[in-house]
């Protein structure tokens, strides 16, 4: 038996959550050892476990990071009310952890209020980042700058944000100095320029900059000026009359940023000024250019001069050709992102096909991360993609049109996903879209032993293919489903496949009211939470479907901050729907 | 309430097989997690069906390029040189349409590819619970073929929301998705939610593209959300307003929305709402003055919404607000008054 100190030791090595999850499952004296050490805490699901359960295991944490709604969410597919309030956790916490340092939140709902308490709870608050996160004000970050005397970073990613005023940078005090990273590019509203160019100047830790629209191109090179250790810059509204002096001071100062790697914003691009990055292109190892609407020319300029790059994010602007010159230049490329230019046009105007993809997938050897969305697909492309790269561990393809087969062979697509799961063993996300029955899913059920997470949308034919995928994926965590002719048989019968996942979401399927609530019953584990925004909705009868239901497992029992279009099925005792 | 019987392999026909090649569990095998089967068996894995042998209910995961209903079974899974006459998708073999129209779909050419995958776990029992294909093959085979059918068709135009089962056979829980046939083939029918791109990059692109000119311009049609609050409403919604052509459809979408509160008069169009999600609220409603529906412009200005045409509303909208009537008083009645006192 060791000593403590020694078990102690052994564990600071263990970072990865299911490390020390499994670690603390090997003996009791293991367990206690471990929890009084743990600093980290990550709860993929606020309502898989209640926030003192979680203070009363672990004493001494640091930082907690909490996701919310499910991934859906982003799409508007989840009504404005359905829940992932934060506000109980950070009143639990704010209690139990006075010196807590970092708050990660992803998808969730933070209130002024909830800031106000960060602010003024934690000494030594240090990481706060929200990911898509809304409810909150620009008050609230306020309050956060006033306070937080230690703050390194604020990473606003992709929040909505109520922009009250531009004021709230201003609260930094003057003898506020260890800012490492400022991420405000999702807020609209303008920042007083002199006060941000002060922050910046008394900010020598400073290494992640992203500003939002409203500062001029103009000011970037001012700014870049007083922060030439950068290593992280976004840029504001990348547009201006062309001047001569501007352009200059722009590129000289992007010449003597030499720590710069990541590139991102470029809103409003005006493609004259894009060639004031070349200087700093061979450094980058991230570009996001998927603002920057400006046709394949410009861009691929770029990206040929990008020899480091590991990741790219752009739009479909950059076409059939941009991607091959990406194949040819960027050899170290690890992700790659491609976002449609115009989601819904009819008619497709820009030159980008499944043969980007392809070449990419030949001359990228690292590839190992795609989201691409494209109008057209064929088997071959994507079984040529999977042979090219069996090193995938993510591959989201979103076809924009739904149920679209394969445009050569008018087949369905069901070949090239089965190629995709089959070839790339570590695959752990995958999302299909296109024409696709079952057999697609009997292939993915074979096949993707690793997979994680798996989105599923206008696919299948019947049960059978929801069959497959519970009963064979065995790494299965989160699975995401819209529009699918799946129901309750399959369902039902993996019902204690569904304890072993995080989550399940079926929205526009097949199931019913009755296979929800006897699912709810039967198993105690889970929570089924149908939403269903019909008026009539307690009339319907049992057999009915629901429009959407949220399956997760918890150990919390059901939650009551519902709004009435949640019901959690099956928790009641007289077996009426729960009416919270 | 239907048991969640997947029928078991063995059932009736022999039929081949279940290849060891497959993993596990290759038959749809009957879990009975929650004893609802009729089965007394626990934990089971090749439990004999009951007899629902009839070939016509069977479903199986055939080859790829067979063509009907009437197969062989012993000539299955030999090879896949041999694409003979299995259905490659017979999921209700009684409802003719979904074979044919699923079958149009396979082209030989391409069979060869997995041959592992095929030769191991073609032969898939499916479900062969009597009661549920006899249902199913009942009443509602036709609407159900019409639906499949409509469903295999590319542009179409799933609205993505399963309609309240008005036409639901009593008692067949997998009813098949009623698509919303009546909708005309729209242009473009919006999907909610898809492609699965955030709103904040469909608004992006909108404002980006009429700024660039370097991009070829067209006629916008990226998506447009904004936020719809009401007065008394515990959550905002979000909509987009170019999913809409007219003032008549926003309203009756907000009124949908928000049905438990009335929506008074709004430009050319009004018409109360109707609906109620509590009879309290609705009443302390009509007694009071009828809802407006107000929009914050570019400026910042709150205006009444229906005086100015659809296509400049929409420029200039950035988000709405269902204002009672008595707080609306004194609102620019409309952006045409506004233009007028600028210029």
């Amino acid at each position: 038996m060791f000593p403590e100190e020694v078990l102690e030791h052994v564990f600071s090595f263990l970072n990865s959550h299911t490390d020390r999850n499994t670690a603390s499952l090997v003996c009791k004296s293991w367990y206690e050892m471990e929890r009084w050490c743990r600093k980290r805490v990550f709860i993929g699901n606020c309502y898989a476990v209640n926030p003192r359960v979680v203070i009363r295991r672990f004493p001494e944490v640091k930082s907690v990071e909490l996701k919310g709604k499910p991934h859906f969410a982003d799409f508007n597919l989840v009504p404005e009310g359905w829940g992932g309030y934060v506000y109980p956790w950070i009143v639990e916490i704010a209690r139990a952890y006075p010196w807590l340092e970092e708050i990660r939140l992803k998808r969730m709902v933070v209130t002024d209020e909830c800031l106000e308490i960060v602010a003024k709870s934690f000494r030594n608050f240090r990481v706060l980042v929200l990911e898509s996160c809304e409810g909150f004000s620009t008050d609230g970050l306020a309050a956060v700058a006033a306070n937080c005397r230690n703050l390194r970073v604020l990473d606003l990613r992709e929040c909505e944000v109520e922009e009250l005023s531009g004021h709230w940078l201003s609260h930094f005090p003057d003898s506020f100095t260890s800012l490492e990273s400022l991420n405000m590019a999702c807020l609209g509203s303008e920042v007083s320029f002199s006060a941000l160019e002060r922050l910046v100047a008394r900010s020598p830790n400073l290494k992640t900059l992203r500003l939002n629209r409203t500062v001029p191109i103009e000011k970037l090179s001012t700014l870049l000026q007083r922060a030439p250790q950068l290593v992280d810059f976004g840029t504001g509204a990348y547009s201006a009359e062309i001047r001569q002096d501007v352009y200059s001071r722009l590129a000289d100062a992007f010449s003597r940023s030499k720590n710069l790697k990541s590139l991102s914003g470029f809103w409003d691009v005006t493609p004259a000024y894009l060639p004031a990055i070349y200087s700093v292109c061979s450094q980058l190892t991230s570009l996001n250019l998927s603002y920057a609407a400006t046709r394949s020319p410009d861009l691929t300029k770029i990206v040929s001069q990008c020899y480091n790059l590991q990741r790219l994010v752009v739009l479909d602007y950059i076409e059939d050709t941009g991607l091959n010159t990406v194949s040819m230049s960027c050899k170290d490329l690890r992700e790659l992102v491609v976002f449609p230019s115009d989601p819904f046009v009819g008619e497709v105007d820009v030159l980008l096909t499944e043969q980007g993809l392809v070449s990419v997938s030949q001359g990228c050897s690292k590839l190992q991360s795609v989201l691409y969305f494209c109008h057209q697909m064929s088997n071959s492309a994507l079984i040529s993609i999977s042979k090219n790269r069996p090193n995938l561990t993510c591959f989201r393809l979103c076809i924009i049109e739904p149920r679209v087969p394969d445009y050569v062979t008018h087949e369905p697509l069901d070949v090239g996903f089965g190629s995709i799961v089959e070839n790339c063993k570590q695959l752990t996300r995958l999302s299909m879209s296109g024409l696709l029955t079952d057999r697609v899913f009997e292939y993915i059920g074979t096949h993707a032993k690793n997979l994680d997470m798996l989105s599923i949308a206008f696919a299948g034919d019947s049960d059978l293919g929801l069959h497959h995928v519970l009963s064979g994926c065995d790494s299965l965590r989160k699975l995401e489903i819209r529009d699918c002719p799946f129901g309750d048989k399959a369902l039902l019968a993996n019902a204690s496949k569904l304890e072993k996942m995080r989550s399940l979401w079926m929205s526009s399927c097949l199931v019913s009211f009755g296979a929800c609530k006897l699912l709810g019953q039967k198993m105690p584990g889970l929570n089924v939470e149908v939403i269903d925004e019909r008026e009539n909705v307690n009339s319907l009868p049992e057999y009915v479907p629901v429009e959407k239901v949220y399956i997760y497992r918890t150990v919390s029992g059901q939650r009551f901050d519902t709004p009435d279009f949640v019901r959690i099925m099956g928790k009641d005792k007289d077996d009426l729907y729960n009416l919270s | 309430m239907s048991s969640p019987l997947l029928g078991i392999e063995g059932g009736g026909q022999a039929n081949a097989s279940m290849e060891s090649g497959f993993p596990k569990n290759p038959t749809f095998t009957e879990r009975n997690y929650l004893g609802l089967s009729d089965c007394s068996s626990v934990d089971s894995s090749n439990v004999p069906s009951p007899c629902l042998n009839l070939k016509a209910t069977e479903l199986r995961l055939g080859l790829p390029g067979s063509q009907s209903p009437d197969r062989d079974p012993e000539s299955s899974l030999t090879s896949s040189e041999k694409l003979d006459e299995k259905p490659l998708f017979p999921l209700l073999p009684s409802i003719d349409g979904i074979c044919s129209s699923s079958t149009k779909t396979v082209v030989s050419g391409h069979k060869r590819i997995f041959t592992d995958a095929m030769d191991s776990c073609s032969e898939i029992k499916g479900l062969s619970d009597g009661s549920w294909l006899s249902a199913a093959s009942g009443s509602d085979s036709d609407p159900s073929k019409s639906v499949i059918q409509g469903k295999f068709s590319t542009n179409s135009n799933v609205k993505g929301n399963v309609s309240s089962g008005d036409q639901v056979a009593k008692g067949v829980t997998t009813n098949l998705n009623k698509v919303n046939a009546s909708n005309p083939p729209a242009a473009k029918a919006q999907v909610v939610g898809w492609p699965p791109v955030r709103s904040f990059r469909k608004n992006i692109l909108a404002t980006s593209s009429k700024n660039n000119d370097e991009v070829d311009k067209k006629p916008c049609s990226a998506a447009l959300f904004v936020k719809v609050s009401m007065d008394g409403a515990p959550y905002l919604r979000k909509v987009d307003l170019r999913g809409y052509s007219s003032y008549q459809q926003l309203s009756s979408a907000l009124e949908k929305m928000f049905t438990c509160f009335t929506i008074g008069q709004c430009g050319s169009q009004g018409g109360p709402g109707k609906g109620n999600l509590s009879e309290s609220k609705l009443r302390d409603l009509l007694h009071g003055s009828g809802y407006v529906l107000t929009y914050e412009d570019k400026d910042g200005d709150w205006m009444l919404v229906g005086d100015v045409p659809w296509d400049m509303f929409i420029g200039s909208c950035k988000r709405l607000k269902i204002m009672k009537g008595s707080d609306a008083i004194g609102l620019a009645p409309g952006a045409t008054e506004k233009s007028k006192n600028r210029s």
